[in-house]
C-alpha cells in the first residue's frame, strides 16, 4: 500500500511511493481514524408488508362505510374468473348492485367484458407486477361508484403463487381451480388455498371429458392444509350449476349486512348470523 | 431454523415479475425509516424470520435484496433470512406437531381443523444499524515527495 496516500496498490514497498498513477499528493489529507463505536441493534418485530396491510385496513373502513362487501378473486391465469364474474354478474344483476376491479398485466379487456353486462368496472394494469397490493386498489377504489354497488369483486392478477400475499382490504378470499388443472392443486400451492374461505371448482361441465380430475382428491388435497374450507363446483356455461355459488354469496352479503347494522347500532341486528 | 444469507452481487439477475422483489421494496423503505429515526449512517445488518406458509421464497428474497439494496441505505448490509417451519394445534384435541406444508392436519387424530401457531411469519426481527461516520479529528498535509 502506498504510505503516501493510503491507496491499495499492491507492489509498493513500505515508505516508497513506487507507482506510476498519478494524484497531487499536496493535497492529500491523512485522516484518523476514530474507532468505530459498536452498531446499535434494533429489536422491530414488524411485519414486512405493514404498509400494505395498513393500506388494506383503510381500504376495508372505506367500503364498510359504504356497506360494500369485497371478493378477492384468486386463481391461475384462465381457470374462469371473469367467465364466472359474467354469469354471477347475469344471474344476480337484478337483485345485487354489483362493481368489479380487474387486475391484469396489460389491457382492459376483462374491465370491457365486464362492462358490458351493464356493471361498473375499474382496470387495474399492473405492468410486469405478479399481483394487486392494497395501494393498486385504494386508487382504483376512487373510481368506483361504492355509493351505488353493494357488492365489489376485485379479480386479482391469474397468479397461484403471488396474490396470497396482500391483504387487499376484501372480507372473502375466494379461488378458483378449474378442472383442466391438476386435483392437487392444494397440496402445490397450500399458501393461496389456505387464503381461501372458499374455493371454486370451475369448468366442471368440463368434468366428463377429463378422466384425470377427481373432484374428491381435489377436496380431499384443500381439506390437509387444516382449514375447512368449503369447496363448490361450478360451471360459468351452465346457469343452473352456480346456484351454490351465488347462494354463498347471498348468506355473505346478509352476514355482512347484518355486521354493519350491528356497528351502527340497528336493532335487528342482534339476530343470529 | 435454517438461515440464508445474501451473499451474490448487485448484478444477480432477479425475474421482476416476483412479489419478492415488491416485498424487498417494503422491507428498504421500512429500514430506510429507523435509519432516519436513529440518525444512524446505515444498515449493517437484517435479520428477517419467513415462515414457510408466508409465501415467500427465502433465496429469491436474498436475491431480491442484493438488487433493492443498491444505492440506499442498505447497500451493504447483511441480509440474514431465519426460515421458519410450520407448526400446528388440533383444535380437537389439543395436540400440538410440526408439519409440512401441504399437511397441516392433526396427525394425532386426523381433525382436519387446525390451528397454524408458527410458519406463515413475513417479519422484520431486528436490525442493526451503523451510527454516523466519524468526523476526521486531524488533517495533516501529506509531506510532498
Amino acid at each position: 500500500m502506498c504510505n503516501s496516500c493510503g491507496c491499495a496498490l499492491n507492489g509498493a514497498a513500505p515508505g516508497v511511493h513506487g507507482h506510476d498513477h498519478h494524484h497531487d499528493h499536496e493535497r492529500v489529507t491523512v485522516i484518523t481514524e476514530v474507532a468505530a463505536p459498536a452498531p446499535e441493534s434494533v429489536e422491530v418485530l414488524q411485519r414486512l408488508l405493514a404498509a400494505n396491510d395498513e393500506a388494506a385496513a383503510h381500504n376495508r373502513e372505506h367500503l364498510d362505510r359504504h356497506g360494500v362487501l369485497a371478493v378477492n378473486l384468486m386463481s391461475s391465469p384462465g381457470a374462469g374468473k371473469t367467465a364466472l364474474l359474467e354469469a354471477t354478474i347475469d344471474a344476480l344483476g337484478g337483485r345485487v348492485r354489483i362493481g368489479v376491479i380487474e387486475g391484469d398485466l396489460e389491457t382492459e379487456n376483462d374491465a370491457a367484458r365486464i362492462r358490458a353486462h351493464g356493471v361498473p368496472a375499474v382496470q387495474i394494469t399492473t405492468g410486469s407486477a405478479c399481483h394487486l397490493d392494497a395501494h393498486l386498489v385504494h386508487r382504483a377504489l376512487h373510481q368506483v361508484p361504492l355509493d351505488e354497488i353493494e357488492l365489489l369483486f376485485i379479480e386479482n392478477v391469474g397468479n397461484l403463487v403471488c396474490p396470497a400475499s396482500f391483504d387487499l382490504g376484501q372480507h372473502h378470499n375466494v379461488t378458483l381451480l378449474s378442472v383442466t388443472e391438476g386435483d392437487d392443486k392444494p397440496s402445490k400451492y397450500p399458501v393461496m388455498f389456505r387464503a381461501a374461505d372458499l374455493v371454486l371448482l370451475s369448468k366442471c361441465d368440463l368434468l366428463d371429458l377429463l378422466d384425470d380430475f377427481d373432484p374428491q382428491r381435489a377436496a380431499a388435497a384443500l381439506q390437509a392444509l387444516g382449514r375447512s374450507t368449503p369447496l363448490i363446483q361450478t360451471a360459468a356455461r351452465r346457469a343452473a350449476s352456480i346456484q351454490p355459488w351465488l347462494q354463498w354469496l347471498e348468506t355473505a352479503l346478509a352476514r355482512h349486512r347484518i355486521l354493519a347494522a350491528r356497528r351502527n347500532g340497528v336493532p335487528h341486528a342482534a339476530l343470529e348470523l | 431454523m435454517t438461515q440464508v444469507k445474501c451473499t451474490r452481487g448487485p448484478r444477480a439477475i432477479v425475474p421482476f415479475a416476483m412479489h419478492e422483489l415488491a416485498i424487498c421494496q417494503a422491507l428498504l423503505r421500512q429500514l430506510e425509516e429507523l435509519v432516519t429515526r436513529h440518525g444512524a449512517s446505515g444498515v449493517r445488518s437484517v435479520t428477517v424470520q419467513i415462515g414457510v406458509l408466508s409465501g415467500v421464497e427465502p433465496s429469491l428474497l436474498a436475491t431480491a435484496f442484493c438488487v433493492a439494496r443498491a444505492g440506499g441505505c442498505a447497500r451493504r448490509a447483511e441480509l440474514i433470512v431465519e426460515a421458519l417451519p410450520a407448526r400446528i394445534r388440533c383444535r380437537a384435541c389439543g395436540a400440538e406437531a410440526p408439519a409440512a406444508p401441504e399437511r397441516l392436519c392433526c396427525s394425532m387424530c386426523g381433525a382436519g381443523d387446525t390451528q397454524l401457531l408458527s410458519g406463515d411469519e413475513l417479519l422484520l426481527r431486528q436490525v442493526e444499524l451503523s451510527v454516523r461516520e466519524a468526523v476526521p479529528t486531524c488533517a495533516i498535509p501529506a509531506a510532498a515527495h
